[in-house]
């Protein structure tokens, strides 16, 4: 048969359960793309002989009923996978293998997928270029120039390149809508609490989300549905019903009321970018849907307080890297402060170093109170927006990002225009609401441009719905060519 | 009980100076398993053994409150008369310690889960109340081992993540005394609680104490420092006689007293600097995002309310009125659930006055010289009773009874059969006793003639006579009774 890897991961299921292609065959086919790829820098680890013995194990004793039936799934090297190496990117976790599964993608194997490997990303999900990682930066296959976005970027780079199905991210203030974005794919932060933290190396605890990365909108509610779930591991965790996303996934959208936020025109933004919003508002117009103005007031507030918040939290959840237990301890060090010292200065990238000072300093006596607690309050308040909208509207559109994808290394000796790419998407964290990344178009050098649409808390079945309309009308198609192989 | 003065202050040569206590008590919530973790509390068992990943703090761990631990701190926040937070936030105190795997230890800072209380002690010089300022949730940390290895410091984390109250009295204490009163106080109400087991010699129970002096009358308080971590009262006391004496020392030299944290030094008896205010931690406290906060429902707190045990406190006032005990017996029998069991099981069944002396006697000195617990008392509180009411109703003498006591300890039998098979029944027929009376008297008409020429301190000579012939059975009262009777004729 043809490529089977170019195919969406919704198609592969029917292949594999119309027994068209094996787990084999199909594990296979990805095994040989990864080794052809591997100027891309999308792996980390590959558990290619562990995946081809999961593939047997199904092909001899299939279960077509599941999700996810012999599916082979990298995922982003921030979940931490039972006896395979775990290292969230970070030199101080250059040697960790733990010994148990994150929930997340214990759901995911729960469904009949395996791993196939683990993807390259940002150190500790610090990073929008995933430029940060220890293990190298990664290539986006749009473009041998290109970053693949940040953090999740092994997994976008995988997914646009046929490397995996589908794959999962993490996104703390963009980390999986801004890779889907540059990759002309589609990605989905859920609401906060959807998915468990447990077991998926802690970035800011109270922003940090799993999320599906797809080709299409019908893939990403497969992914969602496999993945999330209520965990009392996770004392965030939301408890309530599973719902079947994929099966009610409906694309009519007439009467809906989308929310156009006038805030999310900024300065400096690329004509295209303008036009490409304008261009899905059209289509959503088209098909039924009726187009609000909304104001977000307290958006222009939204990074400054990211910046604030996260780092705190981060400077807090990664003074566990300490060299004490587990992960890369220095050999220097006479005594207890030195290893400290050394580790961390030889164990930790610049990022993430700068990201701890920056925690430090906002969490300090005497500053607490004018940076992190002003930073709370000005969250209750860019939540309030939401909340307020959402009481007229159904969902709201904006860009997914300010521009397509920059150039390798562009950025990476300025850390604002760096932290400004996560403009259109941090809002939505701090607010612990859905948002979706879908492709909608290319830029003039043909680099692909992603819209979002956010949604309110639980709201996910909505917003995909309405990708999922989006999606048959837009036209776009993601032409990438195999440059690396 | 005569009243005394509270009578303690340090004496300088530029006059009397007052010492203030304050005590920050770290108690180890009784409970199965540790606050975030299912991993066991259990004492003693083999180093790192009770560690789960969480408490060892691997990535992408998470904590979950341990309900039972909220119980055991609200249980706790209600025996000592303190208002309960419907509201409470549990934050991260950060510090880097090889023995604090998540480089932060969770603890509760700005809405702690208990406020403000009090605490009942009776001193000599009356009752006096002692204020608790709030008690909050934490974590254990683990214990560095620093004397295992020349060039290494081992870690063992066994005791990392388990519950602790950190109960904070105001700065109401004056003296050691006091400081042991209240400590007891503490422990004696937790144990009643079943909060926490007070042991200190397992460190279940150990204290950060204040220490400032002023001069006597001044409204304002001197500059404190705070000794850390003692683990027993008669260190804390040790720490605090020198901690003022070195504080009224610095003053009367017209030296200034440095904010400080000190530590106790159980050798040389002394504190020592460990670190001033300047060099303190700043511990950048935040709420701790992986946990949301903790609400408590009123129902909740008003069903722990009503199942708590009757406390020392209500005890007390019951055994004055029910048994007419005076506050001295009443106070040493309510002061651990366990002695107030074994008296109440006693008392039900022979003469209650009686039996507090006997308790409160021979009963504990014998526990104390073998070290034992009442409740692993050899003697049963029913065997005990029997042996009460034995004396009480002239069966046996005082001193038999002791006799009796001795044997019951050794056999564990109960005193009936002991004074049976011994024969150790006091002689109390009249007629008996004339009998050996008689024959005593006809034996020493000597002594009887000096007697009664006005010699009467004979008499004495004339009972040990009589307790020797009756191998000491003789119902001392009737003996004497008789004895002067017979020796008027």
């Amino acid at each position: 048969m043809a490529d089977i890897t170019n195919q969406s991961l919704n198609e592969i299921i029917e292949n594999v359960k119309m027994k068209k292609v094996s787990s084999t065959e199909l594990t296979k086919a990805y095994i040989k793309n990864i080794e052809s790829a591997k100027k891309l820098n999308a792996f980390v680890t590959t558990t290619f002989d562990q995946a081809l013995d999961k593939a047997k194990q199904f092909d001899n004793k299939p279960n077509f009923d599941q999700l996810l039936p012999g599916i082979p799934l990298a995922v982003k090297d921030l979940f931490c996978t039972e006896n395979t190496k775990t290292t969230a990117g970070s030199n101080i976790l250059n040697n960790f293998i733990p010994s148990y599964e994150s929930t997340v993608t214990k759901n995911l194997w729960d469904n009949g997928s395996f791993l196939l490997g683990k993807l390259n990303c940002d150190e500790f999900a610090m990073g929008s270029s995933n430029e940060t990682s220890h293990y190298g930066n990664v290539i986006n296959p749009v473009g041998d120039q290109l970053v693949p976005g940040g953090s999740s970027g092994g997994s976008s780079s995988a997914l646009a390149a046929d490397l995996t199905p589908a794959t999962i991210g993490t996104d703390t203030g963009g980390s999986i809508r801004q890779p889907a974005s540059f990759t002309g794919t589609v990605g989905l932060k859920p609401t906060y609490g959807l998915c468990s933290r447990w077991g998926i190396v802690a970035f800011a605890s109270s922003l940090d989300q799993a999320g599906p990365m797809t080709k299409t909108i019908k893939d990403c509610a497969i992914m969602l549905e496999s993945m999330s779930g209520f965990d009392e591991k996770d004392s965030t965790s939301i408890n309530k019903k599973k719902e079947q996303y994929s099966k009610n996934l409906k694309g009519n959208i007439k009467g809906l009321k989308i929310g156009i936020p006038k805030e999310y025109r900024v300065d400096n933004m690329p004509k295209e970018v303008d036009e490409l919003w304008e261009k899905g508002k059209k289509i959503l117009k088209d098909l039924g849907a009726q187009l609000i103005d909304i104001s977000l007031p307290h958006t222009k507030y939204a990074l400054p307080t990211y910046y604030i918040v996260a780092p705190a939290e981060a400077s807090s959840n990664l003074a566990r890297y300490d060299g004490v237990r587990y992960g890369y301890r220095s050999k220097q060090g006479k005594d207890l402060i030195e290893m400290y010292e050394k580790t961390r200065s030889e164990g930790f990238g610049d990022e993430v170093k700068r990201r701890i000072l920056i925690g430090t300093y906002v969490l300090s006596s005497g500053y607490y109170d004018a940076y992190y607690l002003k930073a709370q309050k000005v969250r209750q308040l860019i939540k309030k927006d939401f909340d307020d909208s959402f009481k007229i509207i159904d969902a709201i559109l904006t860009p997914s990002t300010p521009s397509s994808a920059f150039k390798i290394g562009e950025k990476t000796n300025d850390p604002v225009s760096m932290y400004l790419n996560d403009i259109f998407t941090v809002p939505v964290n701090l607010a612990g609401l859905p948002a979706l990344s879908m492709p909608a178009g290319v830029d003039k050098q043909g680099h692909p441009l992603g819209l979002q649409l956010i949604g309110k808390a639980l709201d996910e079945q909505k917003i995909l719905n309405i990708g999922y309309a989006f999606e048959k009308n837009c036209g776009f198609k993601n032409e990438i060519k195999k440059w690396w192989s | 009980m005569s009243k005394e003065k509270f009578d303690y202050f340090i004496k300088g040569e530029k006059g009397k100076y007052e010492v203030v206590i304050g005590l920050e008590v770290h108690a180890q919530v009784l409970s199965k398993s540790k606050l975030f973790s299912g991993s066991s509390t259990k004492f003693g068992a083999d180093p790192n053994k009770q560690v789960s990943l969480i408490d060892s703090a691997f990535p992408g761990m998470l904590p979950v409150i341990n309900e039972e631990c909220v119980k055991q701190a609200v249980r706790t926040g209600l025996g000592l008369n303190a208002k309960i937070n419907n509201f409470s936030v549990f934050d991260r105190k950060n510090y880097f310690y090889a023995d604090l795997p998540q480089g932060y230890q969770i603890s509760q800072y700005k809405n702690p889960i208990v406020g403000e209380g009090k605490v009942l002690l009776d001193m000599p010089y009356g009752s006096k109340i002692i204020g608790i300022e709030r008690l909050h949730l934490e974590q254990d940390a683990g214990k560095s081992i620093h004397d295992m290895d020349p060039s290494n410091t081992y870690v063992d984390l066994n005791r990392s993540g388990i519950a602790l109250m950190e109960i904070v009295s105001k700065p109401d204490l004056r003296s050691p005394d006091e400081v042991n009163a209240y400590i007891k106080k503490l422990r004696s109400i937790m144990r009643y609680l079943g909060t926490c087991d007070g042991n200190m010699q397992e460190g279940s129970l150990r204290a950060d104490v204040n220490v400032s002096v002023r001069k006597e009358g001044d409204k304002n308080f001197g500059t404190r420092c705070e000794i850390k971590n003692v683990n027993s009262i008669k260190f804390m006391q040790m720490a605090i006689e020198y901690e003022a004496a070195r504080q009224v020392e610095l003053i009367e030299n017209g030296k200034e007293i440095v904010q400080e944290t000190r530590l106790f030094d159980t050798k040389k008896n002394e504190t020592r600097s460990m670190r001033s205010k300047e060099d303190a931690h700043d511990y950048r406290y935040f709420p701790d995002p992986d946990l949301l906060p903790l609400k408590l429902e009123q129902q909740l707190i008003d069903d722990l309310k009503k199942s708590l045990p009757e406390l020392p406190d209500k005890k007390k006032e019951r055994f004055i009125k029910e048994y007419g005990l005076n506050v001295y017996e009443a106070n040493v029998l309510v002061s651990e659930k366990d002695i107030s069991d074994y008296y109440e099981e006693v008392a039900k069944l022979s003469d209650k006055k009686l039996a507090a002396t006997w308790m409160m006697g021979d009963l504990f000195a014998m526990l104390n010289d073998r070290g034992l617990d009442i409740s692993k008392s050899p003697i049963s509180a029913k065997h005990f009773a029997e042996l009460v009411q034995s004396i009480k109703s002239g069966e046996i003498s005082g001193r038999i009874a002791k006799e009796v006591f001795e044997i019951m300890v050794e056999s564990g039998d109960n005193p009936k059969k002991i004074i049976e098979s011994k024969g150790m029944k006091q002689q109390s027929d009249p007629k008996e006793l004339e009998k050996i009376i008689n024959e005593i008297l006809s034996k020493n008409k000597d002594k009887v003639d000096q007697y009664k020429a006005g010699k009467e301190k004979l008499f004495g000579f004339f009972v040990g006579q009589v307790m020797k012939l009756s191998g000491g059975k003789a119902n001392p009262q009737l003996t004497n009774e008789i004895l002067k009777k017979l020796l008027k004729g």
